[in-house]
């Protein structure tokens, strides 16, 4: 058993170990503070040069049973000394609240082994001799284990300054971990003071000294320091999740109208639009179901006023019928689906990529629409602006996929320069010249300009209905052969306009890794990782899945192999009744086997975790050998 | 922004002659002759008429059915969409152009079974436009199958014999929604009295909620023959603050009581009769807060106003390199 008090002698001259990045992370019962805690250690990481990538640690419940295996609620934090762009393997140092969240974590084999635990110590001395003894045992086989666990008095520590320490105890942890990674002292106060700024100086006072206590207690006490170096920003830099950023985005691309309904991982996007979006005379429309959400979305964007519904799986289903009526009229729409685990209710609160599939191909019928993916939190507030242009362009409707790992995770990107031209045009209510038709298809491209109510001589009824270029229900096959052949057109005349995406690494080699969203950075790492090691293996990631840029096939065929890796299921050929003519493959393999006559593997996970750098690497390697 | 492109262009327009019925009517009805929606075509087309409504600042919303089919018989915009869904696309219509005068034509089947929970909703919500529920207690459309306001007994293709339930009283769900501001009922046999109703509907500032008691010669030929021909068996609603009783639908209709718009528990009782048919004003309440008054703000999406704010929000984010530190947060 490690007491902290134990290295006490050594605490003050220890010097910081130099690392070139760590994963901490800090659990706790719900409620308990560990999410603000290492969102304000990651503000401070950030603002003094470190690449951060976090990761939100949320128990399916509001308020999960305390001291549970499942209750575990926090954060990781990934700093390093260059750029981050994911979450990354297992955990170096965790700091726990009560020794149960912490089971939670290694259950889920969230830590390395032998890593650096450091335990709320009070249960020890429990008045409950089944919590002091479970405890001490638990402590125990940790130890066995090879971890190194540092005992600490967290709420005694605090109890000194505050009367209830539960509410007290996340800022001391903040000190203690500014002071083993050598963050900036008057950057973490400074801080403190930003993260209550709403709350006043009696609230903000009593934290910085908590932060101090926890500060001077590893000083006095632990014998571990460690320092991230960092390069100090030249340029400002936004430190949000991804879905304030979409919210951020919302605004940036002059949509008006936010219709929704509340629905996890998705909400917390229309949670920050709630707060500001009328600041830019937007309005957030809580709507009495998704299907309403998306109706009134339609009804505003039919009305001049490109709107956005936001969304995940569950939701998505029901707006498909909407989405159906948005292609067939040529209403532009953005929807936007921060993908969860499905199928049903699935894994509200966890990463899945399972919706590919059914946002390329969903709704009855030929519903041809645009598909995009955002691949890290930049992108999520650059991409609305992209999906909102090419709605109104070319009046389609523009599903952007995103997913509960990047709605949640927070990395610093520069921060935006504001365009007029993000902006959508004023509503256009001029007369409509004589002779032009409401659906007056271009030949070539299917593209149409759109008549919007109050424009003299544009009247007409849209309709559901199959429709000829005037708008008039088609009774004449011919002409739904036609309606449907220029709505097809106008995804091709998109795919003209798109740019092979750059292929990370070399343009030939023994295996090419292909991925859409949320994977990127995890891809990518895996792939340097056997890079170094001197395996020819390159990545590609796809923003745009439907249409798909022109070029890819040609990038394929630089490969002996090609796989995919996606969070979602895909048939393991290991499995004793799957073969070649049964295997059901991962969303975007089944789409670029039929696209590209290519035999593409894939391979994935669906633990409700983003995909670690380690696992891909293990994968890759595995068809290496 | 709507607002600035919409003056300069009234004025250009205000020249324009006098609106003449045949304006505002579009192709011959496909509607089955004698069908009850014809009616209110007419009373709708007369009502722009008279209140000289420009085409272009007119949209007709309308969800699957044959009522549905109400846009495409109307020369000014229309949108005919999803079954059950034209509320919610007719509140997003309206909720950004205060300009468009917004009009939902919506059946049984559309309003009361698919769409109850728009129908529900919009009626809270009080989103300032006109609802029509063409409601002739049967689907025509799909063929003959009980509706959700069918009376119990009503022999259909899906109730051969006899509808089990009672049916639902549109009247009665729509008085029990919270902030209701307008309810009235009208048959499609006495086209004054529609027209009346109609046009009330249409000065009310907020959701102005019409049942439409409408007959359906295909299906259910003789279903309200017992009401067409015996008066009696209507129950004419008049009020100064509703319709006033003019001496020609006194005449007509020797059933009257006269009834307080205002008094929505009077209203509750008359949607509740079951032996008379009660036409003309239920319930009104100017005071209803309309949604799209109160939800937002006055701000204009102006690229000022967006450029303003977003910055502000930006700096709310923003990690300044140390140089910057003073500089850039003041």
């Amino acid at each position: 058993m490690n007491e902290g008090g134990k290295h006490k002698t050594t605490a003050r001259k220890k010097s910081a170990v130099e690392l070139a990045e760590h994963v901490v992370e800090i659990v706790s019962d719900s409620g308990e503070g560990a999410q603000k805690c290492g969102q304000s250690f990651a503000s401070i990481a950030a603002r003094m040069g470190n690449g951060i990538w976090t990761v939100e640690i949320i128990p399916a419940e509001i308020q999960p049973p305390a001291r549970s295996v499942e209750g575990a609620s926090g954060n990781r934090i990934r700093l390093g000394s260059g750029a981050i762009t994911n979450g990354g393997d297992a955990a170096d140092l965790v700091v726990a609240f009560n020794e149960h969240v912490l089971l939670g974590r290694l259950r889920d084999g969230e830590l390395k082994p032998g890593c650096i635990i450091l335990l709320e110590s009070k249960w020890r001395t429990d008045r409950d001799p089944e919590i002091s003894t479970l405890y001490a045992t638990i402590c125990n086989e940790l130890v066995e284990g090879g971890y190194r666990v540092y005992e600490i008095p967290m709420e005694t520590e605090c109890l000194r300054l505050v009367t209830d320490a539960r509410r007290g105890k996340n800022m001391f942890v903040l000190g203690l971990l500014c002071r083993i990674y050598s963050l900036d002292r008057a950057l973490a106060l400074e801080q403190v003071a930003l993260t209550f700024a709403k709350k006043g100086e009696s609230v903000i006072a009593p934290n910085q000294r908590l932060l101090e206590a926890g500060w001077g207690w590893a000083e006095e006490n632990l014998d571990i320091r460690f320092s991230v170096p960092a390069t100090p920003a030249t340029e400002p830099r936004l430190v949000v999740n991804g879905n304030t950023a979409l919210g951020l985005g919302v605004m940036a691309s002059g949509m008006e109208v936010c219709a929704m309904y509340p629905i996890t991982p998705a909400t917390s996007a229309s949670h920050y639009l709630s707060e500001v979006f009328q600041n830019v005379g937007g309005v957030v429309h809580q709507a009495e179901d998704e299907i309403a959400a998306c109706a009134f979305a339609i009804g505003a964007s039919y009305a001049g006023k490109c709107a956005v519904t936001i969304t995940s799986g569950p939701g998505y289903s029901l707006k498909q019928e909407g989405i159906g009526l948005a292609v067939m009229a040529e209403i532009p729409l953005v929807v936007v689906n921060v993908q969860r685990g499905g199928p049903a209710t699935g894994q509200p609160t966890k990463v899945e990529q399972g919706d590919l599939l059914s946002a390329c191909f969903g709704s009855h019928g030929d519903a041809p629409k645009v598909v995009m993916a955002v691949s890290d939190i930049e992108d999520c507030f650059y991409s609305v602006i992209t999906a909102r242009k090419i709605a109104e362009m070319f009046n389609v409707v523009v599903v952007l996929l995103s997913d509960a790992s990047l709605g949640t995770a927070q990395q610093p990107f520069p921060r935006p320069d504001f365009h007029e031209d993000w902006l959508a045009p004023p509503v256009d209510q001029s007369p409509v010249p004589e002779g032009v038709t409401p659906y007056d298809w271009n030949p070539k491209t299917g593209l149409a300009r759109r008549f919007i109510p109050g424009q003299p001589n544009g009247m007409h009824t849209l309709t559901g209905l199959a429709h000829d270029s005037r708008s008039r229900i088609a009774y004449d096959p011919a002409v739904n052969q036609e309606g449907i052949r220029r709505r097809s057109l106008k995804l091709a005349a998109l795919q003209k306009t798109l740019k092979t995406p750059p292929l990370f690494g070399d343009e030939k080699g023994e295996l090419l890794v292909i991925g859409w969203g949320s994977t990127k950075g995890a891809i990518e790492e895996a792939v340097q990782r056997v890079r170094a090691d001197g395996y020819s293996v390159s990545a590609l990631h796809l923003k745009f899945l439907q249409p798909m840029a022109s070029g890819i096939k040609e990038v394929l065929q630089g490969f002996e192999r090609v796989m995919t890796v996606e969070t979602n299921w895909c048939d393991d050929l290991e499995d004793e009744l799957i073969d070649e003519e049964n295997r059901r493959y991962s969303n975007l393999a089944w789409m670029l086997r039929a696209r590209c006559l290519v035999d593409i593997d894939c391979w994935g996970e669906v633990k409700g975790q983003p995909i670690k750098p380690g696992r891909i690497e293990k994968a890759i390697r595995q068809r290496l050998r | 922004m709507v607002m600035s492109v919409s003056a300069p262009r009234c004025l250009q327009w205000s020249d324009r002659e006098d609106y003449e019925l045949e304006d505002y009517e579009a192709e011959v009805p496909r509607w089955c002759t004698g069908c009850g929606d014809l009616a209110i075509l007419a009373a709708v087309q007369r009502l722009c008429r008279d209140e000289q409504l420009p085409l272009e600042n007119l949209v007709f919303v309308s969800g699957i059915g044959c009522s549905s089919r109400f846009p495409h018989y109307m020369k000014t915009y229309g949108f005919h969409g999803l079954h059950g869904r034209a509320l919610p696309v007719a509140e997003g219509i309206k909720l950004k152009r205060p300009d468009l005068h917004v009009f939902v034509n919506t059946g049984d089947g559309d309003c009361c079974s698919i769409g109850a929970a728009h129908w529900l909703h919009a009626i809270r919500y009080n989103m300032d436009m006109t609802v029509m529920l063409h409601d002739n207690e049967i689907y025509g459309l799909t063929k003959k199958q009980a509706s959700p306001t069918s009376p119990k007994g009503l022999k259909s293709n899906t109730t051969p014999r006899g509808a089990y339930l009672e049916g639902l009283n549109p009247l009665a769900t729509t008085l029990g929604v919270a902030n209701v501001s307008f309810v009235a009922q009208a048959v499609d046999w006495a086209p004054a009295h529609l027209y009346e109703i109609i046009s009330q509907a249409f000065h009310h500032k907020g959701l102005s909620f019409i049942r439409i008691v409408q007959r359906c010669p295909e299906f259910l030929p003789a279903h309200f023959d017992s009401f067409m021909q015996d008066p009696e068996r209507l129950l004419l609603l008049t009020h100064e603050d509703g319709i006033p009783a003019t001496p020609d639908l006194s005449r007509a209709y020797p059933q009257r009581e006269v009834h307080d718009p205002s008094d929505i528990n009077r209203a509750r009782e008359i949607a509740s009769l079951t032996d008379r048919i009660p036409i003309g004003i239920l319930y009104r309440n100017e005071a209803a807060v309309c949604y799209e008054d109160v939800v937002g703000s006055d701000t204009l999406s102006t690229p000022k106003t967006v450029r303003t704010n977003l910055e502000a929000e930006l700096d709310k984010f923003t990690v300044w390199p140390p140089s910057e530190e003073r500089e850039g947060r003041g």
